[in-house]
């Protein structure tokens, strides 16, 4: 039983037991319901050779890369802000902590109003998505900073200024890149909702759209498609963060989870 | 003191208080005190030790010197100078190195943190930072972070670092308290040494009565608090280095233990 220790071993071995189970539920439901391995590879045939998948792939990433890393570049100095400004976070608090109980999704209509039906409303709700979680992230790290940090940068002649750069960001860097791989998560959920409600291209309209044509296999192209997407941007961010923000003490949690 | 403006690092107390007003709804707002009308001189070059047991308010009255804590009567000065904030003559040791280093910062960094903010160039903040992290035995540490280093070693940089800006005064709160006794043994043998070396005015917060004896010229007693103030001061006699194992330092021991007994029969705590 050692060998089930092994990485090598236990990672393929859960992929074959994972198709053998998708394959019988295919035999047993038929390929209308669940479209089995092979008919799912078909589909996805179908999609590449046309170039469809690949370009509604590239359009959902750029909507959530462009609408998170806007929405993260508004949100960082926003929650530094809050986190050091005792009088702006006792009126922002109550409001941030009503904001983030509304889900993206639910202002998709406000927004294709608001900005339109073209990228601007997409980017715009992903922007949504991610500016509240990064905010309160960056929020909380700063005011869980140690007060002998501050008082001893500014006993050493730090005026505010320089005490803001190198004490609160450095000290609140860790959270603000937790906030950041956590909106990730959300950033896809919120554009499948818009792509599925108001796109004409996109995985969230593939998945839509080939309802359709009752094309089970091409919905489960787009689940997997999503998955593949998430999984990689969320392991790109993470090996980014540790190698880049190491001292800051980011830690790469699948490295940590191997140990 | 008539006229004779004092040497810049001298401290000179005067009835200084710390209190907090009870805002309890019924009450009729009284004053509680941490601290209470403490007369004290510290003079320039002195070694001077607060000590007192844990609450009694010392790390209260070091906060306030340091400027981290307003005073809420008396006076408080610095050569001539009234303190109400951080400065950068009064340089604060801390007793947790872990929250007060920073620990994205190397050790040489870490040094050379007050020097980059008041812009100095490199090279010339190479030249301190490499003089004081000798000073304090950290020499071939220079490129780890704090999170490689042992609680000895991180006191070390926290020292190295408030010394490469060249502080008049030294504010440390019990320091080695965290610390193994044989760490602290040599960590209060090298403080000691540096004070001689470098001359500078050093309060030291302690509750450890022999560390106060080894390294203090004169030793403050605190009464425990609330209502704090200084009960006595003792001059410690004897020149450095000190042996632990001296009669006449155990003679000053069992002088002072006496006194805070004496204290806590007197129904300080019932």
């Amino acid at each position: 039983m050692k060998l089930l220790h092994k990485k090598w071993v236990t990672i393929p071995l859960l992929w074959i037991i994972t198709f053998i189970v998708w394959q019988i539920g295919a035999w047993i439901y038929g390929p209308e319901i669940i479209p089995g391995p092979a008919a799912t590879w078909q589909g996805a045939r179908e999609l590449l050779s046309d170039g469809s998948l690949m370009r509604y792939i590239g359009i959902s990433f750029y909507r959530v890369f462009a609408g998170w890393a806007l929405g993260s570049l508004l949100a960082i100095p926003i929650g530094l802000t809050i986190g050091k400004v005792t009088a702006i976070r006792v009126f922002a608090e109550p409001f941030l902590n009503f904001v983030r109980f509304i889900p993206p999704i639910a202002f998709i209509t406000l927004f294709l109003v608001w900005f339109g039906i073209g990228e601007q409303s997409k980017i715009a709700l992903i922007m949504y998505a991610t500016l509240f979680i990064v905010i309160i992230n960056t929020l909380t790290g700063v005011l869980a900073i140690e007060e002998d940090r501050i008082r001893s940068a500014r006993s050493m002649g730090a005026s505010e200024w320089q005490i803001l750069l190198h004490v609160v960001i450095p000290a609140t860097t860790p959270y603000i890149f937790t906030g950041i791989r956590l909106a990730m998560g959300t950033s896809y959920m919120a554009i499948i909702g818009a792509e599925m409600i108001a796109a004409n291209e996109g995985v969230g309209f593939l998945i839509w759209n080939s309802r359709l044509y009752f094309r089970t296999d091409w919905i489960f192209v787009g689940l997997i498609s999503l998955g593949l997407m998430g999984f990689v941007t969320d392991r790109i961010v993470g090996w980014l963060g540790s190698k880049l923000l190491f001292r800051y003490g980011v830690i790469n949690t699948t490295a940590f989870r191997r140990r | 003191m008539l006229n004779t403006s004092p040497s810049p690092n001298t401290i000179t107390i005067e009835r200084l208080n710390k209190s907090y007003s009870d805002v309890k709804p019924g009450s009729s707002g009284s004053l509680h005190y941490i601290i209470k009308d403490i007369d004290l001189v510290v003079k320039g070059g002195e070694f001077f030790v607060l000590l007192g047991p844990s609450g009694c308010g010392k790390s209260t009255l070091l906060n306030m010197i340091a400027g981290f804590v307003s005073k809420t009567g008396g006076s408080l000065r610095v050569g001539n100078d009234e303190v109400d904030k951080p400065g950068k003559e009064r340089a604060v040791v801390f007793q947790q190195a872990d929250s007060s280093l920073f620990p994205w910062l190397t050790v040489r960094q870490n040094v050379e943190f007050g020097l980059k903010m008041k812009k100095m160039p490199k090279d010339q903040r190479q030249e301190i930072s490499d003089r004081y992290i000798r000073l304090v035995g950290l020499f071939g540490h220079e490129s780890k972070f704090p999170r490689e280093l042992s609680g000895g070693m991180k006191q070390r940089v926290q020292l190295a670092r408030v010394l490469a800006n060249d502080p008049a005064i030294l504010l440390m709160d019990e320091p080695f308290g965290a610390l193994d006794a044989m760490t602290r043994r040599i960590m209060q043998k090298e403080l000691s040494q540096i004070w001689r070396e470098t001359g500078k005015t050093v309060i030291f917060v302690t509750h450890d009565i022999q560390e106060a004896l080894l390294l203090g010229q004169r030793i403050a007693v605190m009464s425990t608090g609330p209502n704090a103030r200084i009960s006595s001061i003792y001059q410690v006699p004897i020149g450095y280095p000190r042996d632990p194992a001296s009669p006449s330092l155990n003679e000053l021991q069992r002088h002072i233990q006496s006194h805070f007994d004496a204290e806590l029969e007197g129904g300080m705590y019932p």
